[in-house]
């Protein structure tokens, strides 16, 4: 199949790496990230020292108007932008070891169009109007879009197919996109509450969700760890993983457990944000090889660390206002993935 | 291996490749026919409905000044606008999915019509142009992304994942781009500038349509005349040097032949949502896995003329929307559908 990148053909050359390196990295990563955070605690359209930043964290006076954006806007802010960046980063991973495609992520087949499908739809028809009240559609609609291409997908498997699941994605967006559109063509209210929730941003999101929303979260992150080691047999091809003793259906519904948990939440939280899924497994393999618990690690760090990341730049760029959080990280990613993909050892055929 | 036994072995490749090309031929036959059944009814049906005899009448040159006016001024340059149109499209997705040897690869994935669409809405929105200034911006806007791809992806020649991959990371850029200008415009300009981005065929004049009629005119007869290397390229870089097709090369003319024929119909139409994506895999599992690029030209038009006339007549409440809504809409469900039932894929 000319379009895979396996890690299995990669393993001879990408050959293990010492686990000390690889924890020394995990490391790396995460001091990486809480430098990052801190700066998100930092900067913005009110650039607040360090130290002050700190002392808010440790020692709160009320009445500090400092303190207080700090604690009341930008921890929960940033605390969102670690959880959805690490969800969508874990999600990118699952789903490209799952289905063998290193294109594969939660906008190419088709579950963040299943959210803006069901986003659209209870904005016009259910007159839902707030941020919170939106959430639990975005999350149904992520579900029944991965129920539809993962279905389709397990209806007409024949073999070897991973790029099947890209295209049976890829139509799926294709039909949700088209039915969102005649929605948004018809209802200009709608689109002036779409329009902003589409480009997916961290800013006047609500730490609340994030907390009733963080079991599923939880839950996600632990079926992914749990199938570390099957997504490393499926690498392999159906015919070996069966032959390894991996029972393939459990370990596929699995995977389709946890992007729905991981992928689910975090569009329900920020909007489809692009890219992160697809970037942060791409970035980590680099780095880790093939092996899946650990690129499941790193993609998990090196999600949130983009998203706040993109979220911090977003409010510099832009001071007094401020891009995006999703715009920032398509724009800033795409070049990025460009540099790793031209990089890449070509793919033989 | 006896004389005899070789015969035979000729003879039975000989008859399943005859079958194979007489499966698409009675495939194209059968598109081709369904295509002349919408024509007929796109120009005869609507608020004016004209019988399908007064029709022929009237194509002939002996309507009355109304049936004129109806057929030939509003009706005939819609569904001769589609036409161009979808052949482009499906053409074009076809020559991509197939020289990329990857089902993802139409241009409105990997970022070529995204492009197109930047640039539009960039005149639209921003520099407050209309009209053929915004077709010649997505021309534009496509022929510059589809450049940049192939420049980026080139690396000792260009390879499908390489290409793919970068298309996407530029297609998730452009979004991001229209995302920022549809957030921060008014909201009624970004919803004119949304119907311009799903494509419409409203408003299709003869001008326009020559101009159309001209590029395909070129272009059609050069995808044709590249149809053998593309049928090598698509069976792999190794068999296609075997058959003595210089790779490369044959790619870099397909793929701008491909990305010329988007970016016309973008022009023309604004990129018409998915039918670059699903008229090739359709097309390939109608036909079985040959060479598709008539039949997937056929696909186009019929996806684009039958959503038009969907769009047009057959949602309640006299709503028109455009073409390109309903061309997903019917394109990717049956796309599915071929997806669900069939055991092996040809493109897929």
């Amino acid at each position: 199949m000319a379009t895979i990148d396996t890690a299995a053909r990669r393993a001879p050359l990408a050959a293990r790496r010492r686990p000390a390196a690889l924890v020394g990295g995990l490391g790396a990563a995460g001091a990486l990230l809480a430098a990052v955070a801190f700066l998100g605690l930092a900067l913005g359209a009110r650039s607040i020292p360090l130290d002050v930043v700190i002392d808010a964290l440790l020692d709160p006076r009320a009445g500090d108007n400092d303190h207080l954006v700090v604690r009341e806007l930008r921890v929960p802010r940033t605390v969102i932008g670690v959880a959805v960046g690490a969800a969508l980063g874990l999600c990118g991973a699952v789903l490209q070891g799952t289905t063998r495609n290193p294109i594969a992520d939660p906008g190419l087949l088709g579950l963040t169009a299943g959210a803006s499908l069901a986003v659209v739809g209870a904005i016009t028809w259910l007159g839902v109007a707030s941020p919170a009240g939106v959430v639990w559609f975005a999350f149904a609609g992520t579900a029944v879009a991965a129920l539809v291409v993962y279905g389709i997908g397990a209806i007409g498997r024949s073999g070897d197919e991973p790029m099947r699941l890209a295209l049976i994605g890829a139509a799926v967006t294709a039909a949700a996109t088209s039915l969102t559109t005649v929605i948004l063509l018809t209802d200009l209210e709608t689109l002036e509450r779409y329009r902003f929730w589409v480009v997916g941003s961290l800013s006047g999101r609500d730490l609340g969700t994030l907390v009733t929303l963080s079991p599923f979260l939880i839950a996600g992150a632990l079926i992914s760890i749990g199938i570390g080691r099957s997504l490393d047999a499926i690498a392999l091809g159906d015919d070996l993983a069966r032959g390894l003793g991996q029972r393939l259906d459990r370990a596929r519904w699995s995977s389709a457990a946890a992007v729905i948990l991981l992928c689910g939440t975090a569009t329900a939280i920020a909007g489809p944000i692009a890219f992160v899924g697809l970037a942060a497994p791409h970035l980590a393999r680099r780095v880790t090889g093939p092996d899946h618990r650990w690129i499941l690690a790193y993609s998990a760090l090196l999600g949130a660390i983009m998203l706040v990341g993109a979220d911090v730049a977003g409010r510099l760029v832009a001071e007094p206002g401020e891009v995006e959080a999703g715009l920032v990280v398509a724009m800033l990613g795409g070049p990025v993935m460009i540099a790793v993909v031209r990089g890449a050892r070509p793919v033989r055929r | 291996m006896t004389t005899g036994e070789a015969a035979l072995a000729i003879d039975v490749a000989r008859r399943a490749r005859t079958a194979g090309r007489r499966r698409t031929h009675r495939v194209e036959l059968a598109l081709f026919l369904l295509v002349l059944g919408i024509a007929a009814l796109s120009l005869s049906l609507g608020a004016y409905a004209i019988p399908l005899q007064d029709v022929v009448r009237t194509l002939l040159g002996e309507g009355t000044a109304r049936e004129d006016f109806v057929v030939l001024d509003l009706r005939l340059p819609r569904l001769a606008l589609g036409v161009l149109v979808g052949a482009a499209f499906g053409m074009s997705g076809e020559i991509f999915q197939s020289v990329l040897r990857n089902p993802l690869a139409s241009p409105d994935i990997i970022g070529v019509t995204v492009g197109a669409s930047v640039a539009a809405v960039l005149a639209l929105l921003v520099l407050g142009l209309t009209g053929i200034a915004v077709s010649a911006a997505a021309f534009g806007g496509a022929l510059i992304v589809a450049v940049l791809i192939y420049l980026l992806a080139w690396r000792d020649g260009v390879s499908g994942p390489r290409f793919v991959l970068i298309g996407v990371a530029v297609a998730f850029m452009a979004h991001a781009v229209l995302g920022y200008l549809l957030t921060r415009a008014d909201v009624r300009d970004a919803q004119s500038a949304m119907v311009w981005m799903v494509g419409s065929l409203n408003g299709a004049g003869w001008d326009e349509i020559g101009v159309v009629a001209g590029a395909l005119a070129v272009l059609v007869p050069a995808a044709l005349v590249l149809r053998a290397p593309l049928r090598a390229l698509a069976l792999g870089d190794d068999t296609a040097r075997g058959l003595g097709v210089r790779a490369q090369g044959a790619r870099l003319g397909l793929i701008a032949v491909a990305v010329a024929l988007a970016a016309v119909g973008t022009a023309a139409a604004g990129p018409v949502a998915f039918v670059a994506f699903v008229a090739g895999p359709i097309a390939h599992r109608l036909v079985g896995g040959a060479s598709a690029l008539v039949a997937a030209a056929l696909v186009g038009v019929l996806v684009v003329t039958g959503a038009d006339l969907l769009a047009l007549h057959l949602l309640p409440g006299g709503v028109q929307v455009p073409v390109g809504v309903v061309t997903g809409l019917i394109g990717a469900p049956y796309l599915l559908w071929l997806l669900a039932t069939a055991g092996r894929g040809g493109a897929g």
